[in-house]
């Protein structure tokens, strides 16, 4: 007799298994393979588009690397998302989703600006310590609210904080027309150039921006490890009870937190003002608030392992908008390009939790 | 007596792994048509899993299941159905704000009309001819745990089944209720159904089934006829090697009032009191035992009584002493931040492990250090001391782990047990509460946790033990509370008291088994 007429169902095709524990290469070499298959994809899509990929590739990393300023530039790009991306993961550990990054780096660039327009007799040096202490207060605080809201009446973060940067936005879109403010002998609602005075140094051809990060990467690290607060924020992140249950003071704990998360963004915020870009505009943040979640993530909260990240997807930035000049490749086909990459990167994550068991073809089991 | 008995359900060299944990191993299983087979084995043993491949949750790896003789693949819950399979799981899954027949029919095929009286009927026709009791208008969220054990039970013999598998169903029932199941049950099995007992309670095994398969470390051991054995056989089977099953209770000598309850009454977030005029001492050097159904405010109590519940009336007297003078502290409206910073030394071993008690993805130095990291004044935290205590306590209490380093959540559950009392008894505490300190541990462990409770009352603690499994609770406390309903129905003798009263003291409060508070 057949076996197939003896079974009335099929053992499915395939089933998925959580891995117990998976070993470092095997880890990476997953990652890499995933980097190979975004990289193929891309390539079907440059082809599609008419274009050698090799070249295309090439010039990407060129334009990232080739020439010292381009390298000056990939840094520039690296230094918001880095500082940022730990910011939001002090909240994250603690399970505190900041969506609201964007509006806090604002909210930092508008108070450092604030120095420039109102305190224009101060000297450089007093002036630019006053523009960070003003962008972190003022980013802080800005964090604060939300997590003061979550603290007091379980509200919920997500929406909060991102609904927040939009009243950032906003608020510099007015600014913009404000005398003082608004750049002199034009009606065009600009604001205006920061002078001499309010720009951060240079060391090595980029803002001392980058140092500054270093040392944040480096505090992080020890704040996040070695102190108390550090392991309050674990505590709260994986179990709330159990913070309660051990005498901690968890609505003190998230409102502290979050004002530290922010104020890494308001930090950035006066990078870009003083350091990046010389002036504020709606535009200050760039979206980085929300590319440094990617960054946080990939990461797995490590600051450490963010700097490479941040510094990849740096690259991938730099890279595409070489592209655009040098092939011809419009804006949008070179960002689904940085998306396929990145798509890959955070996809294959699952393959490293999850093993996928296939059935086993032709399976012969003597019975009956 | 028929010459041949049919098999409603055979299993054959099932194995099932889950990455490297092999929960089953070559089982074999053979289930009669109209017994009761109990499937007995330590937790972590298989059973579970093996009834979750029979019941289409879990796909096996290897292996054949025979259905009335017939080779079958289930895949999903429905095939189980299709098959005549059905399990009563530990955790019900019923809809709260639907009746009991709503519930019955939910997800059978048919048309969006439901005739009532026809459904009503048929209901009506199942339960009396097995002994339920059953109301199908009534709401589930009206129902007490029985009943909604009830709903599951007849969920299943409406759909057709004639194999049924019950998850550990008396874990949550009082004796009465227990016994009114096995009533339910051996009617069933004249009715030629086939039924599967998943349980742990070595009693209940003898006193139901016919048969008792028995599983060890996802290992199939033995079948053999329940008139054949005994709780020692068993027992030996189970574990592997001959253990003592006696419960000691060792005296103490010297009593003295610890902790003293007033009137504690408490509401939960819907305004219902959860803890109604709560009154009770515990003394030093004797375990207080707390027996009560599920739910019936013991969750409450402990944290009310370590500052993580509010407390809307009563008072907690704990009797402290600050540089060698006696005080007696109320504990009422404060944290457990300013508990622990009074010197008032109460630990708290509570029922949820991981996601109170403990970090779990965090390793065991991070875990030990919880409630005192904040003792130094420096912003850094001190690892050194934690680690010593970590290495400390696995010497001591035999903590299977390969380093400290270890994340919590990767111990076995004895283990992780282990290190969440010895964190608390690290601490010397005049007081300590445990909440079912043994639930899911293994015989062997349970054993090591009952001695150490009876370690730390004869070193003069007052324990607070509050219990699922009356037997346990019978033997190990000095004084047993039952609560009923966030009510304290009887504080009682274990040793003149015998379970039958303590089973009615469980669902009923009775004015005249209270016991007289004395005054002094």
């Amino acid at each position: 007799m057949s076996k197939a007429a003896v079974k009335e169902h099929h053992e499915p095709w395939v089933h998925m298994v959580k891995r117990p524990a998976i070993d470092k290469k095997k880890a990476w070499l997953i990652r890499g393979i995933a980097l190979l298959g975004a990289l193929l994809t891309g390539a079907l899509l440059i082809l599609l588009l008419g274009h050698n990929p090799l070249e295309v590739y090439a010039s990407m990393v060129n334009g990232a690397f080739g020439k010292k300023i381009s390298i000056q530039e990939t840094v520039k790009v690296t230094i918001p998302l880095l500082v940022t991306g730990i910011g939001i993961a002090l909240a994250f550990k603690m399970r505190f989703w900041n969506i609201g990054a964007e509006g806090q780096i604002l909210v930092g660039a508008t108070a450092a600006t604030a120095v420039v327009v109102y305190g224009e007799s101060i000297p450089q040096v007093p002036r630019l310590i006053l523009m960070a202490l003003a962008a972190i207060l003022a980013g802080g605080l800005y964090g604060m609210i939300p997590a003061f809201f979550k603290a007091k009446w379980n509200t919920n973060e997500t929406l909060f904080t991102l609904m927040l940067n939009y009243i950032a936005i906003q608020f510099i879109m007015f600014l913009a027309y404000q005398p003082g403010w608004q750049a002199e002998g034009t009606t065009f609602p600009k604001i205006r150039t920061f002078d001499a005075a309010s720009r951060l140094p240079k060391v090595f051809g980029v803002h001392i921006g980058w140092i500054i990060a270093l040392v944040i990467v480096a505090a992080a690290y020890i704040y996040l490890t070695r102190t108390k607060q550090g392991y309050e924020i674990s505590v709260v992140g994986e179990s709330t009870n159990t913070a309660r249950y051990a005498g901690m003071n968890v609505k003190k704990i998230i409102i502290r937190t979050m004002f530290l998360s922010a104020a890494l963004a308001g930090i950035v915020g006066f990078l870009q003002v003083a350091g990046a870009d010389g002036t504020l505009t709606e535009s200050t943040a760039g979206g980085v608030g929300f590319t440094a979640i990617t960054v946080a993530w990939l990461a797995k909260m490590n600051p450490f392992a963010m700097i490479l990240v941040s510094l990849f997807i740096a690259v991938l930035q730099r890279g595409s908008s070489s592209i655009q000049t040098s092939h011809g490749i419009p804006a949008s086909a070179a960002s689904l390009l940085t998306g396929l990459i990145l798509f890959f990167m955070l996809g294959c994550e699952f393959f490293i939790n999850y093993q996928l068991i296939f059935r086993k073809r032709g399976k012969e089991n003597a019975n009956g | 007596m028929e010459n041949t008995i049919r098999n409603a359900v055979e299993m054959r060299n099932v194995t099932k792994t889950f990455g490297s944990v092999v929960a089953n191993h070559q089982v074999h299983l053979e289930l009669r048509e109209g017994e009761i087979l109990a499937i007995l084995g330590e937790n972590g043993s298989g059973k579970t899993t093996l009834m979750n491949m029979l019941s289409g949750i879990y796909y096996p790896d290897n292996g054949e299941i025979y259905v009335h003789g017939r080779e079958v693949s289930i895949r999903a819950p429905k095939d189980a159905f299709d098959l005549g399979i059905g399990m009563i799981h530990q955790h019900f899954k019923l809809v709260d704000v639907l009746t009991a027949a709503e519930n019955i029919v939910l997800g059978l095929p048919g048309g969006t009309q439901v005739n009532r009286k026809a459904l009503a009927e048929r209901i009506r026709d199942i339960s009396s001819k097995y002994g339920f009791t059953i109301d199908p208008d009534k709401k589930i969220y009206n129902m007490s745990v029985s009943e909604k054990q009830t709903v599951e039970i007849v969920k299943v013999l409406y759909r057709g089944a004639d194999i049924l598998i019950l998850d550990e169903p008396t874990a949550v029932l009082t004796p009465q209720e227990t016994e009114k199941l096995f009533r339910i049950l051996k009617a069933m099995k004249k009715d030629g159904k086939a039924i599967i007992i998943i349980t742990h309670k070595l009693h209940e095994v003898l006193s139901v089934s016919d048969r008792v398969a028995i599983l060890r470390k996802g290992e199939y051991i033995a079948t053999v006829e329940t008139a054949e054995a005994d709780r020692q056989s068993l027992t030996e089977m189970m574990v592997g090697r001959s253990v003592s099953l006696a419960i000691a209770r060792p005296e103490s000598e010297h009593k003295h009032e610890c902790l003293r309850v007033t009137s504690l009454t408490c509401l939960n977030s819907e305004g219902i009191k959860a803890l109604d005029n709560v009154s009770f001492e515990a003394f030093g050097g004797e375990i207080l035992g707390v027996a009560g159904i599920a739910g019936s405010g013991q969750k409450e109590l402990c944290e009310a009584l370590t500052g993580l519940y509010p407390v809307k009336e009563g008072a907690i007297l704990y009797h402290n002493e600050i540089d060698g003078v006696a005080v007696v502290e109320n504990l009422v409206g404060k944290t457990p931040d300013e508990i622990i910073r009074r010197g008032i030394s109460m630990a708290f071993v509570p029922e949820d492990r991981l996601g109170m008690g403990l970090v779990a993805s965090m390793n065991m130095i991070d875990n030990v250090m919880l409630k005192n990291y904040k003792k130094s004044r420096s912003p850094f935290v001190d690892r050194r001391t934690p680690k010593e205590v970590s290495e400390r306590l696995i010497r001591q209490l035999q903590i299977v782990t390969p380093d400290v380093y270890t994340p919590i959540r990767l111990l076995s559950g004895g283990n992780v047990q282990k290190v969440l009392l010895g964190r608390e008894i690290d601490c010397n505490p005049a007081l300590l509460i445990v909440a079912y300190p043994v639930r899911g541990l293994d015989i062997n462990s349970s054993h090591t946790i009952y001695d150490l409770l009876n370690e730390q009352k004869q070193k003069g603690v007052a324990i607070l033990f509050i219990g699922e499994d009356l037997d346990v609770l019978m033997e190990i406390s000095d004084r047993i509370m039952v609560l009923c309903g966030g009510k304290v129905s009887g504080i009682v003798d274990p040793r003149v008291t015998t379970k039958e009263e303590i089973g009615l003291l469980m669902v009923q409060v009775k004015e005249s088994g209270k016991e007289e508070i004395p005054n002094e």
